[in-house]
């Protein structure tokens, strides 16, 4: 088997650490999980060949977010149904104007924690917290979270649907909680990243590399949650 | 955004009127309503009579079958509602929680199905 080539390396690198931010930056402007997972996938499908024939951009985090939006606007034109809907229209007017008032990337970092706590939202199963926030967040595939759980990916894949459809039709917020409920909410997301750390500790004796990637994830998520939250002494003393 | 708010618990459970308690559940219920018209939340409410003056139809292949009852035998029956206009599911949440039959029953709450 070909070593993977370094652009491929590169993607999946930018991926890994990138997807949550990415995603999250986009859910606020789309207002649409699913939307903009799919328009995600569209924009790294695009990198590949893009960035195969012309090198890569300076800036490919950047450039995934700006391919993703575009392409999620493309996906809701093809909608057979936008001719006819009113709503739809003045919605992409509404996403466009967001684009365009929107400083990229320095507002990054508290849409990547309005997102963890709409993963952790107590409306859905905890069981679904953790999966939701290693897809979104962590940028694991459904294949791989389905592993975790020792579940069947098709399985894992209607979960994730679900909790997406539930999100949007409940319309669980994508909102750093007010402070009454902010304690509660923290402890949920901390049970949860808790969770995903444990899940990859319990199994580090065996040979599955998916598992120890959970512990990495685990910590890395926890560490962007405190770095967002310093005044939260419960985080810090979860990465203790 | 629409939410129900609907209201389980099971009859006979929790304050009963005529003893004192029942008058401080009955003014948490006023409080409530005085602070969903304030906050322009409050879109309608009502109370139901007791389960046992329940009716449920079903229409299979053309025929009507009615029976007595409420739809699900279950100790939790259906008591009330409130159907309030809120921005998210974390504000319906917040009012749904101040309902005075949630310290002992539940409330369960659904976005309403709007159609354009």
């Amino acid at each position: 088997m070909l070593p993977p080539s370094p652009l491929k390396q590169t993607i999946e690198k930018t991926v890994r650490e990138e997807w949550g931010r990415i995603l999250a930056c986009l859910v606020k402007s789309i207002g649409n999980l699913q939307l903009a997972e799919d328009s995600l996938q569209d924009a790294l499908v695009a990198a590949l060949s893009h960035w195969s024939t012309h090198g890569l951009p300076d800036a490919p985090d950047a450039w995934l977010l700006t391919t993703a939006r575009r392409r999620a606007i493309d996906r809701l034109r093809r909608d057979r149904r936008f001719s006819q809907k009113q709503v739809e229209i003045s919605y992409i007017a509404d996403i466009e104007n967001a684009f365009r008032e929107e400083p990229d990337s320095s507002a990054i970092p508290v849409k990547r924690l309005e997102m963890i706590f709409t993963c952790c939202h107590p409306a859905l199963e905890r069981k679904t917290q953790v999966a939701l926030t290693l897809r979104t967040l962590g940028g694991l595939s459904t294949e791989e979270i389905a592993t975790a759980f020792l579940d069947k990916p098709q399985a894992m894949a209607q979960r994730l649907v679900r909790a997406k459809k539930k999100i949007a039709l409940a319309a669980i917020p994508y909102e750093i909680p007010d402070s009454d409920l902010l304690p509660e909410r923290i402890a949920s997301v901390l049970s949860v990243l808790y969770l995903i750390f444990n899940e990859g500790y319990s199994a580090s004796s065996g040979d599955s590399p998916v598992r120890v990637e959970l512990c990495d994830e685990a910590i890395r998520l926890a560490r962007i949650v405190g770095q967002l939250l310093p005044d939260e002494t419960e985080i810090a003393g979860l990465l203790r | 955004m629409q939410y129900m708010c609907l209201i389980y618990s099971t009859e006979g459970v929790g304050p009963q009127p005529g003893t004192p308690e029942f008058g401080a559940f009955m003014k948490g219920y006023a409080d409530f309503g005085g602070i969903i018209q304030k906050a322009g939340k409050f879109i309608a409410d009502d109370a139901l009579q007791p389960v046992a003056t329940a009716t449920t139809v079903s229409v299979r292949d053309g025929n009507v079958d009615t029976t007595d009852g409420p739809f699900a035998e279950t100790k939790e029956q259906l008591g009330g509602y409130y159907l309030l206009d809120c921005d998210d599911l974390d504000e319906a949440l917040k009012y749904a929680a101040m309902i005075p039959s949630a310290a002992h029953g539940r409330v369960e709450v659904r976005p309403v199905m709007i159609f354009d």
